[in-house]
């Protein structure tokens, strides 16, 4: 979408050769940005292409080595989070800074209190803007319900609510959509959309192409703290963007080919899980995959998925139920008897159960492995065998790295997972247990890891895959399961399946089932 | 593809060399000059010299320094450091796993009175040969258990191993007072007191100059053993993983309560030999009130060489070196021994600032919001690294 924009009025932000320098690094090199009233502007990159540095240096996080900010065609110099603030900057975070226990009223005016007399908060006055505010952009909002009872894209209105409420002329928004469902980042598109009308300007973060084409009325592109490009919409592509990002052309779909579907490897029959507080996340769940097939499970995050997995990999006992892997029952196995059986598993918090940061790569890399031949005899480490296997997977799966002693820690996301796919990937499966593998990640690294994934597949592995990225699940699945307060609700065609079906039983578990009739028959006229 | 490169320069490995001393380097410049200024400044207290006397520090540095740079000093300051380095191994193979071990005091009672009840059991009728290797292992094992304690009551109920050990210390300090004034009590003697050690064939034999005991060594040797131990065996890779990431060891299959209890073993082990060799090789008798502080120490001596097994022996032979010449200072220059000790706690708090700085900015450093050029705990682990190769 184009909207009739007036370039002859100064721009309301202009950032002009902003230049920040860490050491041994430059994350922003001479950075021009200018953002126009009512503008849309998205800003795409790759992790680490120093959109986030450039955002801090906006917001006073960070101060510039060169280069000068102009708000209105005026210099400015923004030396602290406050004082952006006062200057109607405000930063909507992909973690919001919400206080779970206090009501949306309170989050809103936290800190930006309305003091009838110095003393007391004047609430009358608080609740008749946030009102007004609801309003007039069309939030549907309860002011005093809780936020811990919120949604994540109720909570994430909040935060932009909290922007409003602060009068803010420049919001900046972080990755916005990647906690989100399609249907609630339709909703935030169009509540983004008011705000322009508005005549407010809107920083757009992603690195998801199709959302910046659809949303943005203009893009700039940055790539190792540069900026490489700038498009309007309406005048480029997804391939083009996806070039300019990555600096070479990519395969932006994965080619997952046609699977040969063998007999069934993994049986999960009426699993049950608890969580930490013995709450009963999935209270029973019972699928099946076959050889050489991928199974995604859709779900918005916290509905169970995290816990079943751990379930089958054995990090967490499970409460009841039966695991079968290729025919042998490998009910409540530990982790190591899982991997032993055959089991490779990229976790979703790659490092809390992934990674040992602080270790040379080369630990890594033999982290479920190390006590075995030819890595130990008895009690004594290997070190040459441990090395040089190492150095041969770091080549094999381009894990870009000085070399095998580094620590894992100055590696970027996308080399650190990569690593982890080397260790899970690099032997024959039976079972692949994958957990958001490509979160946060560059499209490089995620075009490398999907085609990883297909080969094992293609070499017989059953692959389980779990996602909130529902592109990721459409993309990659032969079937997808959509999991709804730990249950699974729907199993669908991976090929026929509709992105608003799917985005529906992810949303109401399958409950408002005309809404996914309807959806589908939608879908259907479309096609 | 060759992006690997194995071998790094000389340039390289010198230069990591000297981040890693820099900071335990700097707490001890720092601590010197503090402590300088102390001197300076209660210099008018001391005979002979006037208030702010700037030749006082320089008088008392110059005897301390002299009075470890003879044959005796050395032996003195490696007499000195033998618990420092035997203990400063446990408590940093705790550090390795995670673990804060500040039981070091009661382990090292506990290994006294484990030496102590073999030498006063066997040591009339066996030989030194036999005595000596059982009376130091009965001091390790028994100074293992008070550190398999907290470390099981870790495992099992998740009770801090800082609050059960210091808890334990206050236990062990009567249970030795007890095993003093009781079954070691030397029959018929006027008060309570144990058997000397010379008498029961149990004394560690003099190697070096006049006092220079057999303990030595055995500190000097478990230096490289312990080293082995954390970097070339698996079980070294549990310890350090477990401590860590211990989410990850979980996944890497490894049992992490098991390693909580045998680290503290071990940890209680080395502690519990500082104080067998300390009792057998120096003292040779326990009365009531027999103490230490050498389990506190230990903990300066384990964060000044960011437990790295070689770091504690060096970290050791300089606190030993401050101990021996200690004396020579407070002769030569009026300057109390005790100076000494206020040196150690003020190298200890310089040390403990920037442990603290390091993990907040640890801890910052996983929001992703701010940006942290680099992370400060990594430099460690590189450098770990490169120290097993």
């Amino acid at each position: 979408m184009t909207r009739d924009l007036t370039p002859a009025t100064p721009p309301a932000l202009e950032m002009r050769g902003i230049t920040k320098r860490y050491p041994g690094v430059i994350a922003n090199d001479h950075i021009d940005l200018d953002v126009r009233r009512g503008e849309i502007h998205a800003l795409l990159g790759e992790n680490g292409a120093g959109k986030t540095t450039l955002m801090n240096v906006l917001y006073g996080l960070a101060r510039p080595d060169e280069g000068q900010i102009l708000l209105d065609g005026k210099p400015v110099t923004i030396a602290s989070p406050a004082d952006a603030i006062a200057r109607g900057i405000t930063m909507v975070h992909q973690h919001f800074m919400l206080v779970p226990v206090l009501t949306v009223a309170d989050n809103v005016i936290l800190g930006a209190e309305t003091m009838s007399n110095r003393v007391f908060v004047d609430r009358r006055e608080a609740n008749r803007r946030i009102a007004e505010l609801a309003a007039r952009f069309g939030f549907e909002l309860d002011p005093e319900a809780k936020v811990a009872s919120l949604s994540v894209g109720q909570q994430q209105r909040v935060e932009i609510l909290k922007a409003l409420y602060r009068d803010a002329q420049i919001l900046v928004l972080d990755e916005p959509t990647a906690v989100l469902t399609p249907q609630e980042t339709e909703e935030v598109f169009a509540l983004l959309r008011r705000l322009a009308d508005d005549g407010r300007s809107i920083i757009f973060i992603s690195h998801k192409l199709y959302e910046v084409l659809e949303v943005a009325d203009r893009i700039t592109v940055i790539r190792r703290g540069r900026v490489i490009g700038e498009r309007l919409p309406s005048a480029t592509t997804e391939g083009e963007l996806a070039e300019l990002m990555v600096g070479r052309a990519v395969e932006l779909t994965a080619d997952r080919g046609v699977s040969h579907v063998a007999e069934p490897m993994l049986l999960v029959e009426k699993l049950r899980v608890t969580d930490d507080r013995r709450h009963e996340v999935v209270p029973e769940a019972t699928f099946q995959i076959h050889a050489g097939e991928i199974l995604g499970i859709a779900g918005v995050a916290g509905n169970g998925q995290d816990e079943l997995v751990e379930a089958i990999i054995g990090l967490r006992k499970p409460g009841g139920g039966k695991v079968t892997l290729g025919g042998r029952d490998v009910t409540g196995f530990s982790p190591r008897r899982m991997n032993e059986a055959g089991t490779g598993y990229v976790p979703g918090d790659r490092h809390r159960f992934g990674l040992i940061l602080q270790f040379p790569i080369y630990d890594n890399l033999v982290l479920t492995s190390y006590y075995r031949r030819p890595f130990a005899r008895g009690i004594l480490r290997n070190d040459r065998a441990i090395q040089s296997s190492a150095a041969e997977q770091v080549d094999k799966y381009d894990i870009r790295t000085p070399g095998v002693g580094a620590a894992t820690a100055t590696l970027s996301g996308g080399n650190q997972q990569k690593v982890i796919v080397a260790r899970e990937f690099d032997r024959p499966l039976k079972l692949l247990v994958l957990d958001q593998p490509t979160r946060g990640l560059d499209v490089g690294s995620i075009e490398f890891i999907h085609r990883q994934i297909i080969a094992k597949r293609d070499a017989g592995t059953a692959v389980l895959l779990v996602s909130a990225e529902l592109d990721e699940v459409m993309e990659m699945s032969d079937r997808i399961a959509v999991m709804y307060r730990g249950r699974i609700v729907a199993e669908l065609d991976g090929r026929t399946a509709s992105k608003s079906e799917v985005g529906l039983y992810m949303a109401t578990g399958g409950h408002d089932s005309e809404a996914v009739a309807a959806s589908a028959a939608d879908e259907g006229k479309k096609a | 593809m060759s992006h690997l490169r194995s071998q790094r320069t000389a340039g390289e490995a010198i230069g990591s060399s000297l981040k890693l001393l820099a900071e335990p380097a700097a707490a001890f410049a720092l601590a010197l000059l503090v402590g300088g200024i102390g001197i300076l400044l209660f210099s008018g207290l001391v005979p002979g010299h006037k208030p702010f006397d700037i030749g006082l520090p320089i008088d008392a540095y110059a005897a301390l320094i002299g009075g470890v740079a003879s044959f005796d000093g050395l032996t003195a300051t490696l007499v000195y450091a033998t618990p420092l380095v035997l203990a400063g191994l446990g408590v940093a193979v705790g550090f390795k796993a995670g673990l804060f071990n500040i039981g070091g005091r009661g382990q090292f009672l506990m290994g006294a009175v484990g030496a102590m009840a073999v030498a006063t059991a066997i040591g009339a009728q066996a030989g030194a040969w036999v005595t000596i290797p059982l009376a130091l292992l009965a001091g390790g094992l028994l100074g293992g258990v008070a550190g398999f304690v907290p470390g099981l009551l870790k495992a099992t109920s998740g009770a801090h191993e800082v609050v059960t050990t210091i808890m334990l210390n206050y236990i062990l300090v009567f249970v030795t007072y007890w095993a003093i004034s009781g079954p070691l009590a030397l029959p018929r003697a006027p008060q309570p007191i144990t058997a000397d050690t010379g008498n029961l064939h149990a004394s560690l034999p003099i190697l070096i100059g006049r006092d220079g005991n057999l303990g030595i060594f055995i500190a000097l040797a478990a230096v490289p053993i312990m080293w082995f131990l954390l970097y070339r065996t698996t079980i070294g890779f549990e310890i350090r993983a477990a401590g860590a990431n211990p989410d990850a060891a979980r996944y890497g299959g490894m049992k992490t309560r098991q390693l909580i209890v045998m680290t503290m073993s071990l940890a209680g082990f080395m502690c519990g030999l500082a104080g067998a060799v300390t009792l057998l090789g120096v003292v040779h008798q326990m009365a009531p009130g027999y103490d230490t502080t050498i389990g506190f120490d230990a903990i300066t001596v384990a964060l000044l060489a960011r437990s790295n097994p070689i770091g504690v022996c060096f970290a050791g032979l300089l606190l030993g070196a401050m101990r021996a010449g200690a004396q020579v200072m407070q002769i030569r220059a009026g300057v109390p021994a005790e100076l000494v000790d206020a040196l150690q706690a003020i190298i200890l708090l310089f040390l403990v600032i920037n442990v603290l700085r390091r993990f907040l900015a640890r801890r910052s450093g996983r929001r992703p919001s701010l940006p942290v050029p680099a992370l400060p705990g990594t430099v460690d682990a590189t450098l770990d690294a490169e120290a097993a190769q």
